[in-house]
């Protein structure tokens, strides 16, 4: 169910974005194992929003391209995922806590918020324990952590926990080239 | 005996009678995917993944069980059964909780396997997200139910090669899952005799050793067909 690349001018920097979710920043720490052709990568793209690129603390317009990591699990999670569907290009699905929930994901087998609540901070804690509560400060747990794509449409995914940096630039390659990448075989799409 | 000649993929076939499609196929260098087919047990067409078009069927055949008949024209892999073997593949993906991230089978699953050769970088059908448990009463080792594609290869492969037949399947729908004894505790079954078998041709990381932790984990099925070869030729030398 891959997409066609969405129409871009070739000729411009290709506005780049990251977000991370609910994921272990693994994703990210091999999107910076890309080493020298990171220093490539920020002339060809402008890194408009990235948690270990930029700045910025809110997520800009007209983005080309994001790289996803991560599970959707909370409030803040769905909130951001929004805007960055709405204001992104080609949203990549980065890691396989974005493809499968993975990792974050396993809280679903407990089925449901309250259970996994209780769990860590009743079951498990040394008598002193309280469910968290704090509106609008903490974010609210949704029921389950989902894969983006079961709550916004995805444009390409990129399996691997984490992807090993060759596989994250064979799909941002093409993608700065104003081609499209064809990601097979077990170098560029086998999850774990 | 006789010989049937047939096409498969376009090219021309001479086998002997009762060889299957798969057999045939294989024989000719010609790739069909398979999961609870293994080469030494009693094939039971379960898992779906070797369906071929052969014309005139009406409707796919497993290449697993289908017998090789004269003149029959054969596809293996037309885009629809590529689509189906991907939809199977999600299926069994989603139906258990497969994290392959932290699996005692990753980098050795076949299943994870199968995830790339049908192409499959995202499941289009939603996890299940089921609660199952882990059964870790045998001393040497376990079964986590999260991780069974119910293939059934060792409840075939206890009762046909070591005769125990410790292993059956138990219930139904999506409460189906492998038992031991009668629904007893691994551990609690006598009839085991902690010979392995089953954990060595497990094609996931259901069955592992206690010790294996991440990645770890290697099937065997190689031991199993030297095992079944030896016995049926009775030649015991390697």
């Amino acid at each position: 169910m891959t997409s066609s690349p969405p129409a871009r001018d070739s000729r411009a920097r290709v506005r780049l974005a990251t977000v991370w979710l609910a994921g272990c920043s693994g994703c990210h720490m091999s999107f910076l194992d890309l080493d020298e052709w990171l220093i490539e990568l920020a002339e060809r793209a402008e890194i408009v929003y990235s948690p270990v690129g930029s700045d910025r603390k809110t997520y800009p317009d007209n983005v080309d391209v994001c790289l996803v990591e991560g599970g959707v699990a909370n409030t803040d999670n769905l909130e951001l995922l929004r805007q960055v569907r709405a204001r992104t290009r080609v949203l990549i699905s980065f890691g396989d806590c974005a493809i499968t929930a993975n990792i974050p994901g396993m809280r679903n087998m407990l089925q449901g918020t309250d259970p996994v609540l209780r769990k860590a901070y009743l079951e498990l804690a040394d008598g002193s324990g309280q469910l968290p509560h704090a509106p609008g400060i903490v974010p609210e747990l949704l029921e389950r952590v989902l894969p983006v794509h079961e709550l916004v449409p995805v444009e390409l995914y990129l399996p691997g926990c984490p992807p090993s940096a060759t596989r994250i630039r064979a799909a941002l390659e093409p993608l700065l080239q104003g081609g499209w990448p064809e990601l097979s075989g077990a170098d560029l799409i086998r999850f774990g | 005996m006789s010989v049937h000649t047939l096409r498969i993929d376009g090219r021309d076939l001479a086998v002997p009678e009762g060889t299957t499609l798969l057999q045939a196929a294989r024989e000719a260098g010609i790739a069909i995917p398979t999961l609870c087919h293994l080469e030494g047990l009693s094939p039971v067409a379960a898992c779906r993944l070797c369906l071929v078009e052969v014309e005139g069927a009406g409707k796919l055949l497993p290449a697993c069980i289908t017998p090789a008949s004269e003149g029959m024209v054969v596809h293996t892999a037309t885009p629809r059964l590529q689509d189906i073997r991907r939809t199977v593949v999600e299926l069994l993906f989603t139906e258990g909780n497969h994290v392959c991230a932290i699996c005692v089978a990753n980098g050795h699953c076949e299943l994870q396997d199968l995830a790339v050769s049908t192409g499959m970088d995202h499941s289009r059908l939603p996890y299940r997200f089921p609660d199952r448990h882990v059964d870790l009463s045998h001393p040497f080792f376990g079964l986590d139910h999260n991780r069974c594609v119910l293939c059934t290869r060792c409840v075939r492969v206890c009762d046909e090669v070591e005769g125990a037949h410790v292993w059956d399947v138990g219930w139904r729908g999506e409460h189906c899952r492998i038992i031991a004894g009668l629904e007893e505790p691994w551990g609690a079954v006598d009839a085991c005799t902690d010979c392995g078998k089953c954990v060595e041709v497990c094609p996931t990381g259901a069955l592992f050793h206690k010790g294996d932790t991440t990645a770890e984990k290697q099937g065997e099925p190689a031991r199993l067909q030297a095992l079944v070869h030896a016995r049926r030729h009775q030649q015991w030398d390697p």
